[in-house]
């Protein structure tokens, strides 16, 4: 393991420090607590948004802090879901009287840790709302889709719509309207390794790739030869597109995000053959987001998620 | 036979024991159908468990589980913090303003836990997790007078039936059909659990 850090078992206490360091404009800890904050939270008047699930997926969760998206974002240890008292903290850090949306991806650990949180937020007077993100066609099974890179589009659109005036009820509404309208699928070309852990969570031969492969490493649907970027392209496009039942004429938002240690150079080049692909099939680009976003540690490879627009999600991004 | 709140620090403690000594087992299983770190967080949180009982005189059962619940649901994380915490809140529950419990009581506690763990994780029997190993102990200490060398055969014989299941729930459900043949990690370190538990109660007996 050869990794920039100073001890495996304070790699997330040091990186919040050094986010709320450098964001000090933008962002504060709560002191004692794994939680980061937007600097002048509570938002008085304003739905409190909360996200949070495991550390080593930077910028997710915490690089969402801002106006119009998260208000606090909870962050667990390396890959795993963080407790309910910290996500607690984090909701009673943003609660302005108006309730607080809880943006928890499909983990069984983070979805039970969040469902203590509310309850025990509930038992203190904090109105709570949950949207569960399943955007990972990777898994069969529609209840046990994972959660994955599409969950920034709804920090980004229901961080604005709320920002505008929507209350607790219309925003998780409109989160499970977001969730509901998008897909994803990645492909992985190596493994990432956790620190307290030191040894890669799967291996992969030389000239193989995965497709489908989670977030946190679990395993996706196949293991073939590596193909070329636009091969791979159309393979992820294909099923999620599919999955997502687009078709001519639809508006659509592409987000291809890069698993973190897959240079830009390479997200633009699967981006390139993506919106060829979409423009073939007469479906529209209103926005292209190409980047880091929802990373897995040094993972190398990225994730399309492909977003359907209507007038109402619109409306809500810009 | 009856169980004193002696007897579940004791049990504490030795769980606490078993998880330091197993955690990189415990890893290994988990590597191989899971994230690989339940070893990790369960020795993270028997150690928190430990020190926040050690120079604590509570006498009441239910405050000493409430007290470890509390600890593990916050010290744990991941999925196993939320179960182990909430089984171990269900049985504080039921032993509320106890010194000692009757095996009756004592299996009305591990009756609740199995519910919580059932309700929390929305997971039922058979499908490889920690519930596969909890309900049989929970059917042993409902029908059958305490033995500890049985109760530690139930639980491990419970834990190694887990190797013949497909996982349903978790992480290790992504796996599919290659989880079989694979033994649970959470339904190992609940076996560890209540091999911890027959040797509390055999100490007592010695002493």
């Amino acid at each position: 393991m050869k990794k920039l850090i100073n001890d495996p078992d304070h790699v997330v206490d040091e990186m919040l420090d050094g986010i709320a360091a450098a964001h000090a404009d933008v962002i504060r800890r709560l002191p004692g607590w794994n939680v980061l904050v937007r600097k002048d939270a509570p938002m008085i008047g304003k739905v409190g948004l909360v996200s949070g699930g495991g550390s080593g997926h930077e910028p997710a969760h915490a690089g969402f802090i801002g106006e119009n998206m998260l208000d606090a974002a909870v962050a667990g240890e390396v890959f795993t879901s963080p407790a309910p008292d910290q996500i607690l903290e984090a909701i009673k850090a943003v609660d302005s009287g108006n309730g607080v949306l809880l943006i928890v991806k499909n983990y069984s650990g983070d979805v039970m840790n969040f469902d203590m949180a509310a309850e025990m937020a509930a038992a203190e007077g904090i109105d709570t709302e949950q949207v569960v993100v399943k955007d990972d066609v990777a898994v069969e099974n529609e209840e046990d889709r994972r959660g994955v890179a599409g969950t920034i589009l709804v920090h980004k659109i229901v961080g604005t719509a709320v920002e505008e005036g929507l209350n607790l009820q219309e925003a998780a509404e409109l989160a499970h309207q977001v969730s509901g309208s998008m897909k994803s699928m990645g492909v992985s070309l190596q493994p990432s390794t956790v620190p307290a852990s030191g040894k890669p969570g799967f291996t992969l031969a030389e000239d193989e790739m995965e497709l489908g492969t989670g977030i946190h490493g679990e395993p996706g649907m196949e293991r073939k030869k590596l193909k070329s970027a636009d091969a791979i392209t159309e393979e992820l496009l294909e099923k999620v597109m599919a999955e997502l039942e687009v078709s001519s004429g639809d508006e659509t938002a592409v987000l291809v995000n890069g698993q973190g240690s897959t240079p830009l150079m390479e997200l633009y080049i699967m981006y390139r053959k993506a919106e060829e692909i979409l423009t073939e099939n007469n479906i529209s680009v209103k926005k292209a987001m190409v980047g880091e976003y929802m990373t897995s540690l040094e993972m190398a490879g990225c994730s399309f998620t492909l977003l359907k627009l209507d007038s109402t999600l619109n409306k809500y991004l810009p | 036979m009856e169980i004193t709140s002696a007897e579940i620090k004791r049990w504490l403690f030795m769980a606490n024991e078993k998880m330091q000594y197993n955690k990189d087992y415990l890893s290994e299983l988990d590597q191989a159908i899971g994230d690989g770190d339940h070893g990790h967080n369960m020795a993270r949180g028997f150690q928190e468990t430990v020190e926040s009982l050690k120079d604590d005189n509570e006498e009441d059962m239910g405050a000493v589980m409430k007290s470890a619940a509390m600890t593990l649901i916050s010290k744990v994380g991941g999925a196993s913090g939320p179960l182990y915490g909430t089984a171990f809140l269900k049985a504080s529950d039921e032993w509320k303003g106890k010194q000692v419990v009757t095996a009756g009581e004592f299996a009305k506690g591990i009756e609740a836990a199995v519910e919580g763990i059932k309700t929390r994780g929305k997971a039922e029997r058979g499908g490889k997790t920690l519930l596969d190993v909890w309900i049989p102990v929970l059917e042993y200490v409902q029908n059958q007078e305490l033995v500890p060398t049985e109760l530690t055969k139930t639980a491990k014989e419970a834990m190694e039936g887990t190797a013949d299941m497909t996982a349903k729930k978790g992480r290790a459900s992504y796996y599919g059909e290659k989880s079989t043949s694979h033994l649970d990690p959470g339904a190992y370190s609940s076996y560890l659990l209540f091999e911890a538990l027959a040797e509390a109660v055999t100490k007592e007996e010695e002493g």
